[in-house]
This record gives structure tokens, sequence and C-alpha cells, in this order.
């Protein structure tokens, strides 16, 4: 399938003005692929075609389909199982000290796809449910994407999915068989608040203790990130915490955070530590 | 190195097994039934991780594991049971004869890896 640069210029803009994301040159590749399904769901013959139908006015849905079809919804259980241990094992346990009078913990997972991520934080929150008793803790987990946030609301997964990282007493545990998926059972479900966000808007209301957003923040180019970076850190409690994918990094691209003394992979606002000293 | 056995009767199974391990850098042995992976864990020494499919001609994968849970071992190795039992009674009586971990079948090698890194040895 041949693709015009302009049309290649078209998708990219498309899903920098929705999301903030940069379709790198690198990855271009991957638009034919992803396009594919659109493509024949429209009926047309080429991207040139469906570049040119989106330059059109009121093409709102079919807007929507190519962004969401350009999206990269990759995730799993636990994904970086080292880092979500020490994230329960030294993070949780230091935050929960530190709110021990008002017991009330908030957490926001950002980017969170299909809820792997939010499913892995619930679970791990009732592993020590003798911890967290009588607190009130909550999650909110996030995407852009309308769909991947349908998806994460029903905790529905496949054989395949199910299997990625998840333990498997946690499976048996909290989940449930049905054909040949399995779903998240309501104890866990209820948990966690799921909803329509997008980074380059306004952080949700909430002074969030613990921020997730994993391998999110790769996708946008730098000056992006600065600012996504920076509403987040407004929308975190002063001691805050930010747990970023493995590999991602705050230094250079943003002049809110910076790592954590002790545990890496992690991220505080600037000059908090310094204060504890 | 780490060193895995794969223990299954379809051929075609322990050559895609060896494929993900040997990409994951495990020193891969092959054994067609409990029996010969029994045999293999008792007079060898034994690998860091077994890979343990269900059904098989001779001795089973759950009787294997009971068998091994009974066999002097220098060291237990991890077990991950690989199969196309994916009910939860299956998964249930793995655990309790001792299984660390549990394949649903067919699988793909981020599941592989996934669940070697659970049990700890990737
Ligand atoms: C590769 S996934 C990572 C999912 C999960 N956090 C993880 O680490 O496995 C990236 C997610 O970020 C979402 N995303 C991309 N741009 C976004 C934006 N502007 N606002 C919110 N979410 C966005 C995508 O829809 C996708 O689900």
């Amino acid at each position: 399938m041949d693709m015009s640069p302009l049309a290649a210029g078209a998708f990219s803009k498309l899903l920098e003005r929705a999301t903030g994301q940069e379709l790198l040159a690198a990855r271009r590749w991957r638009i034919e692929t992803a396009l594919g399904p659109v493509l024949k769901a429209e009926g047309l013959d080429s991207l040139d075609q469906l570049a040119t139908r989106l330059g059109r006015a009121e093409e709102g849905r079919l807007i929507q389909d190519v962004v969401e079809a350009l999206l990269n919804h990759e995730t799993s259980f636990f994904r970086d199982i080292a880092a979500f241990r020490s994230f329960a094992d030294e993070a949780l346990p230091a935050i929960a000290e530190r709110r021990i009078d008002t017991r009330r913990l908030r957490i926001w997972s950002a980017g969170c796809s299909t809820g792997q991520e939010a499913y892995s934080l619930a679970i791990q929150l009732h592993r020590a449910t003798e911890r967290w008793q009588d607190w009130d803790v909550s999650i909110l987990a996030t995407d852009v994407s309308p769909q991947a946030i349908s998806r994460a609301r029903e905790g529905l997964y496949g054989q395949l999915e199910i299997q990625r990282g998840l333990p498997i007493g946690d499976m048996l545990g909290w989940f449930e068989p049905e054909a040949e998926s399995w779903r998240a059972k309501m104890e866990l479900r209820r948990t966690i608040a799921f909803a329509v966000h997008n980074l380059m808007e306004a952080a949700p209301a909430g002074r969030f203790d613990i921020v997730l957003c994993r391998n999110v923040l790769l996708y946008f180019p730098i000056a992006t990130r600065r600012s996504v970076l920076d509403r987040i850190a407004q929308s975190m409690a002063p001691d805050g915490l930010l747990f970023l994918g493995a590999g991602e990094t705050v230094l250079g691209q943003s002049d809110a955070f910076e790592a954590d003394r002790e545990l890496r992979g992690f991220y505080r606002l600037k000059g908090w530590q310094a204060a504890q000293d | 190195m780490k060193t895995c056995l794969v223990v299954d009767d379809s051929k075609v199974i322990r050559k895609v097994a060896r494929h993900i391990l040997e990409a994951l850098d495990f020193t891969v042995a092959e054994a067609g039934d409990g029996q010969e992976a029994l045999t293999h864990c008792t007079t060898m020494v034994p690998p860091d991780v077994i890979l343990l499919d269900w059904n098989m001609p001779v001795m089973s994968g759950i009787e294997f594991l009971r068998a091994l849970g009974e066999a002097e071992l220098p060291r237990r190795p991890k077990v991950v049971f690989c199969t196309t039992e994916n009910g939860s009674a299956h998964i249930r009586a793995a655990i309790e004869a001792g299984a660390d971990e549990y394949v649903m079948k067919p699988f793909d090698r981020d599941t592989i890896e996934s669940k070697l890194q659970i049990v700890g040895v990737a």
C-alpha cells in the first residue's frame, strides 16, 4: 500500500492535535498496519483517499477512529515486575506512614490503557489489606482513548492478556473465567474509577499522593513532555510520588520533578527532599 | 546461564519453547514425559526451572510434580505448568501439587518471559 508523504503528514498532524503524540518518521510504517482496518471499514482503497476524506469537514467520527487506530495501547499487568515490587515494598509503606493521620490515599494512573496497570495497583493494595483497612483509598485511572477506557471498565481479558505479568494466584483470586476470557471480580473493579482524560488538558481535580504515568511520555515531543509533567506536578500533594516507566526519566524534561533519592524510577516534586533534610 | 527443562510429549511444542527460552538466554534440556523428566532431575543437576505439560503418556505432569516433591534433590526447581488444561479446577490442583506458575496454551514469548520473571528465574 502506498502513502504519499502528504498523507503521512496529515495522519501525524491529526494524532498530535488530538493527543499531543508525535508519530516519529521511523515509526510511520506502523500507520499502514494500524489504519488497515479503518480503510476496510470505510471501503477505501488507499491511505491517500483516507487522508483526503479527513481533510474534509464533518468527519468527526472518522477522525476519532483514525486517532484510536494510531494509538499504541500496549500494556501488561505489573509491567516491569521489579519496579512494581519496589513500589509495593518501599514506596507504598513510606507513603502510608506519612498519611497515618488522614488515612487517605489518592492514586492516579494516567495513560492507563486497557486497565492492567490500575488492576495491578488494586491487587497490590488488596494484598496488604490489613494496612489499608479503614483507609479511604481511591484509584483514578484515565486514558485519552474512549475504547481503552471502556475495555478497562469491563475488566475482561483474553487468555494472552491475562497471563502477561499476572501471577497465577492473583488470576484465580481476582478474576473469573468467562468463555475464553477472564473478568475482574466486582470487588476489584469497584476500587477503580475509570475515566476518559487527555493529558493535554488540565489534570483531574484532586491532590494525588501517587501518580503513575508509565510508557506514555515517550510518545510526546520534549516540549509536550514538559507541559504534561508541569500539569501532573500541579495535581500532586507536596510529598507525592511520580512513578514512570522503566527507562523513562524527567531529567532534562521537567523543572518540576527530580529523581527520588532512594527509589529508582520514582520522582519527587523538586525541593521537597531537600526540605526534609 | 539458567537452565530449563521442557517437558512435553509434543516435539513441536518443545521446539517452540526451546526457541523462546534460548532467546532469553536459557540452556534448554527436553523430556518427552514425566518419567523422563524425573530421571533427568534425579540423575543430573536439577534445572532452575521446569516448563511442564499436563497430559503426557507414561507419567503425566501432575504425577511428575508429586513425585518431584518426594524426591531428595539438592535444590528444588521452579515449576511452571504449561498446558491446554485451562479451567480453574486444574489450575488449583496444580498449585496444590506445588506448581509455582501456570501458563495456559497457546502461549507466546511475552507470556513465558513474564512467568519466568514472576518465579524469579528471568
Ligand atoms: C503504551 S500505553 C502504556 C499503558 C500503561 N501505562 C503501561 O505502562 O503499560 C500508552 C497509553 O497512553 C495513552 N495516551 C496517549 N496520549 C495520551 C494523552 N494525551 N492523554 C492520555 N493518555 C494518552 C494511550 O492511549 C495509551 O493507552
